[in-house]
């Protein structure tokens, strides 16, 4: 068993772990990356697609591209690395963490750190988890892998495809799948809004006469051994409308209705979830409710724009460095209030910067968000335009906040109205 | 030449299987035929996996005897086999007065079954042996001999040890038709493939009418009872300790909540006649119906553990028993069949069974003194400790390569399966559970897309997901366009656009 000690371990070698170890090895801590993947960039190297690192480089990159600017720091920066290892188990107390991982390249290894960092990324939502009806041939993919199949491996999944779910993956995929000659006959959303970003609704399906169904679901799939088609029911007032089924024939069911957070690892080793996020609940220096264990980008909740994911990284690689030399910062708790779904983190320093990244319940043009402590508002912010799929981001300084009085639980909501 | 065999056996489900296996003891040469590309896959891959403990069928009943006898013997079978099962015990909940009758009649019929250790409990009891039921219980029967098992690696685990003990295996090998010529049976397969036997078992499933035509024996009529079934994941509140029934309903032993040997939650099944042998779909109903049933009697269920849903057709025959006899009609043919629940649990005393008709016919059984009655055991990832598989990967690093994160399948028991003969994606998910967790594969296919590609040598757009038909992806990225150089612009085809291979409707 190969055994070693760093600083921080950081499982995940996506955008977030990259951006978070760079962080935890600038603040000259050592640190490691795990990732079972034989190569680094997670999620982004099947997106071959432009649209990233606009706020993050101000320039509009691929995701392999985004993705090779962070892999040329890291092989630079002095930092540990161990692909195609899988990490099976977190254990440990509050002094120190053992990560133990199995990789073909050096059996188990255990790796024995003060500071974990989860930067595992999220797993898609699958038939399963949405109850389509119907049989269960071949031919039914989440959009996921069906863009890996295509983009890293070169396969076509299908010629004639529907697709489930208006989530951004899904819309990528349906110009992907057209671009290469096959047919895409529908994106089909069960919501009255598309779940995706608005740009990719006009740069993937407008744009090649793709059409999507709001308010209506697959209400079956059938075929034996491969699909042969999907049944379409609107939704009127909410409900299913059977008398105005209509049947498509297709060989190929791309899913495309959600990810969630891969927290499995977390959830064994006891780290506390937040349910509205699916990802753990975590301080204002993202470290989770179990000292010394932070996350951050998509195991911490689902982010839109890789940008995002990145940076909220770099914070928390930044605050593991100050959790290795000892430096704290009084915090109070952070709760969603009105119309907002989530906000991550959970606590705030009224003494830092602090970023909130926020997901509305509703949609909505000109709407208020609104930060209340005790029941008086110490900010609010006009969005003109707010809906489920687009994360709101909030940068509050020292100097937005009130004097706090200590003794009290200065509890701040995030409100929308 | 090729052999001439001294039994065939149509149809490699669990029957088949057993019966092979059980016939592998003997100086036979003895073949199994199975028309799917692996074994297992019919209605033994799709049903609740529950050992019966034998308290719902009348003691006049074949299958009451088979039932109670076929539970006995698992514990033997195990542990030559090794395949999962779990004596986890049987609870029926009754919620009234009236429910208690039935508890105790079924008592008596499980009584006059001579099933062991069967017990009726009052509420405190039945509460403190489930904390998870209902509260509203009033007492019910324990039937501590009920058990749980993979159905699928119990037929894996009959067929390989059959064949380690030279029964022969077919698969992609569907009777078509059988001829008499002198004292055998032709057997020809649907492609024109022919093969010789002296005796003929008929296992198969829900086809069992229609093999029995192709050798005018007994005319009956197979009639699917379709259950559908609902997966939940691990650590899904309201997972009990033991196989949870409700007081049976007239015709179906009613809706369950199963624990299975793996962690994994199961609720279902229901219990519809159905025309189409193949018709195995699901639908919202019938889930929202499952639910609240198994809601009632265990609610801490939750709709949103749900990984997946699947049906299976139980093959009935009316009178509900099993036809299980020498044929009539047709000299040499055992036939097996109406094998509904509980075939699972009766299978290895239906092979016993089938052996002593086969002597009745005449069949002469010598025991072999080389049989060798275990199957080697496979190491996992998941059944080990860390320093075990440290120690495992220093001799086989694919042990340490894992492909199935949600299961923790090794690339080494993907290699091992795909050797064993499962090399489509059903099989080596009913072999290793990779592809069977939380994310259905989300993230293990193309993984094994490409080991099952580099092992067997098929080029990708070949691999099925179980056999004919079902090819995951159709072809390399560009192969979409070639269509449209050639001017059949696939965007402007109306109908499907063929892959090149032959798509069944009905009948593979
Ligand atoms: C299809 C798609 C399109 C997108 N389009 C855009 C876009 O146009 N613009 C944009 O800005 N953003 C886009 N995004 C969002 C952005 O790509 C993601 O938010 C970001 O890449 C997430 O990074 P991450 O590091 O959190 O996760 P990931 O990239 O998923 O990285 C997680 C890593 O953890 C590893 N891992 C997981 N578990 C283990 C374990 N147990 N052991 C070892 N390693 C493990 C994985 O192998 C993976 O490499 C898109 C996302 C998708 C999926
Ligand atoms: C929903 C459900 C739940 C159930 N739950 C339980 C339970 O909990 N406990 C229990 O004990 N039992 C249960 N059962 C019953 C049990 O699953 C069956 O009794 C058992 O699997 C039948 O096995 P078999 O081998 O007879 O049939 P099958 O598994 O169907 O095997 C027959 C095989 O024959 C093959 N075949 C057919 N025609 C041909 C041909 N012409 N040539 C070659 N091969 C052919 C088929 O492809 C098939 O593989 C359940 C059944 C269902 C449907």
């Amino acid at each position: 068993m190969l055994e070693k000690t760093y600083d921080a371990v950081v499982i995940g070698g996506g955008a977030a772990g990259m951006a978070a170890a760079l962080a935890v090895r600038e603040g000259g801590h050592s640190v490691a990356i795990v990732d079972r993947e034989a190569y680094f960039g997670g999620i982004l190297m099947q997106c071959i697609h432009n649209g990233f690192g606009i706020h993050e480089f101000g320039e509009d990159l691929t995701g392999p591209e985004f993705a090779e600017r962070f892999i040329s720091r890291v092989l630079g920066a002095g930092i540990d690395i161990y692909l195609d290892t899988t990490v099976m188990d977190i254990t440990g107390d509050e002094a120190s963490h053992v990560v133990t991982a199995c990789g073909k390249d050096y059996g188990v290894l255990r790796l024995e750190c003060r500071a974990v960092v989860l930067a595992m990324g999220c797993r898609e939502r699958n038939r399963g988890n949405v109850a389509i009806a119907g049989t269960r041939p071949a031919g039914v993919f989440t959009a996921g892998l069906a863009q890996r199949l295509m983009n890293l491996e070169g396969y076509l999944p299908g010629r004639r495809v529907v697709v489930i779910g208006s989530g951004d993956i899904g819309l990528i995929m349906a110009r992907r799948l057209t671009l290469v000659g096959a047919q895409v006959l529908a994106v089909v959303e069960i919501l009255p809004y598309p779940s995706g970003l608005a740009r990719n609704i006009s740069q993937c399906l407008k744009d090649f006469s793709i059409p999507l169904y709001l308010s209506h679901v697959v209400s079956k799939i059938t075929g034996k051994d491969r699909v042969d088609g999907v049944e379409v029911t609107p939704l009127v007032e909410g409900n299913p409308d059977y008398t105005k089924s209509f049947r498509l024939s297709c060989d190929t069911v791309l899913l495309s209705v959600g990810l969630i957070p891969e927290n499995e690892l977390s959830r064994k080793a006891g780290v506390p979830l937040n349910d509205d996020t699916g990802g753990p609940r975590i301080d204002a220096n993202l470290m989770s409710a179990s000292p010394g264990i932070f996350a951050c980008g998509n195991v911490l909740h689902v982010h839109d724009l890789v940008d995002y994911a990145a940076e909220e990284a770099r914070r928390c690689g930044e605050a593991v460095g100050r959790f290795l030399s000892g430096v704290s910062a009084k915090q109070f708790p952070l709760t969603a209030g009105a119309n907002v779904r989530s906000v991550v983190p959970n606590f705030y320093a009224p003494d830092r910067e602090n970023v909130l990244y926020i997901r509305s319940f509703i949609v909505k043009n000109d709407a208020i968000l609104s930060l209340q402590i005790g029941g008086s508002e110490i900010k609010k912010r006009k969005l003109a335009h707010i809906q489920p799929s687009e994360m709101i981001r909030l940068r509050l300084q020292p100097a937005d906040f009130p004097a706090l009085r200590d003794g009290r639980d200065n509890l701040m909501e995030v409100a929308i109205r | 030449m090729k052999p001439i065999f001294d039994v065939a056996i149509i149809g490699a489900g669990v029957t088949g299987a057993a019966i092979a296996r059980r016939l592998s003891s003997f100086k036979l040469s003895v073949a199994l035929f199975e028309r799917r590309t692996d074994v297992s896959f019919g209605v033994s891959k799709a049903n609740s996996g529950i050992i019966h403990a034998g308290f719902h069928h009348n003691p006049s009943t074949l299958k009451a005897r088979l039932e109670v006898q076929g539970n006995s013997l698992f514990d033997r079978l195990k542990a030559e086999l090794g395949f999962p099962f779990r004596r986890v015990g049987i609870l029926v909940v009754a919620f009234s007065p009236e429910e208690l009758k039935t508890v105790e009649a079924l008592y008596e019929i499980g009584s006059a079954n001579r099933v062991p250790q069967l017990e009726i409990v009052g509420r405190e009891r039945i509460l403190s042996l489930e904390p998870k039921l209902n509260g509203d219980a009033v007492g019910g029967l324990w039937a501590p001999t009920g058990g749980i098992v993979e159905p699928y690696r119990l037929v894996f685990a009959l067929v390989e040890n059959a064949q380690a003990n030279g029964v022969s295996l077919f698969t992609d090998w569907s009777l078509a038709a059988a001829r008499r010529a002198d004292d055998r049976w032709l057997l020809v397969s649907e492609t024109g493939e022919t093969h010789e036997a002296r005796r003929v078992v008929n296992a198969a499933g829900l086809y069992a009418d229609e093999v029995s035509g192709f050798f005018d024996a007994e005319e009956f009529h197979i009639i699917p009872r379709k259950g559908e079934e609902f997966l939940l994941d691990k650590n899904a509140a309201g997972f009990p300790s033991h196989v949870i029934f409700p007081v049976p309903a007239r015709n179906s032993k009613g809706v369950l909540v199963i624990p299975t040997v793996e962690g994994t939650m199961m609720v279902g099944p229901t219990a519809v006649e159905i025309e189409e042998k193949d018709d195995t779909g699901t639908t919202t109903e019938n889930l929202d119906r499952v639910f609240s049933l198994a809601a009632r009697m265990v609610p801490g269920i939750s709709k949103r553990d749900i990984i997946t849903s699947f049906a299976g057709l139980r093959p009935t025959l009316p009178g509900d028993d099993f036809f299980i006899d020498l044929s009539r009609k047709a000299p040499g043919l055992v036939q097996v069949a109406g094998i509904q629940s509980p075939g699972l649990t009766a299978a290895p005393a239906i092979a016993e069974y089938v052996k002593e008709l086969l002597q009745k016919d005449g069949l002469e059984l010598t025991e072999k003194p080389d049989f060798v009655p275990t199957v080697g055991h496979s190491s996992k990832v998941v059944e080990m400790n860390f320093a075990e598989l440290d120690e495992l990967a220093r001799r086989e690093r694919a042990f340490a390569h894992i492909v199935c994160r949600c299961e923790s399948v090794s690339e080494a028991e993907v290699v091992e399966a795909i050797h064993k003969g499962h090399i489509t994606l059903d099989g080596i998910k009913f072999y290793t559970r990779a592809g069977m967790g939380r994310c259905q594969g989300g993230f293990c296919t193309y993984r094994l897309l490409s080991i099952i590609a580099r092992e067997t040598g098929m080029p990708v757009d070949q691999i099925t997901k179980r056999g004919k038909g079902s090819t995951l992806v159709v072809g390399r990225i560009g192969d979409a366009g070639r269509d449209m150089e050639d001017g059949s612009n696939t965007l402007g085809r109306a109908g499907f656009a063929p892959s090149g291979r032959k798509r069944s409707g009905s009948g593979d």
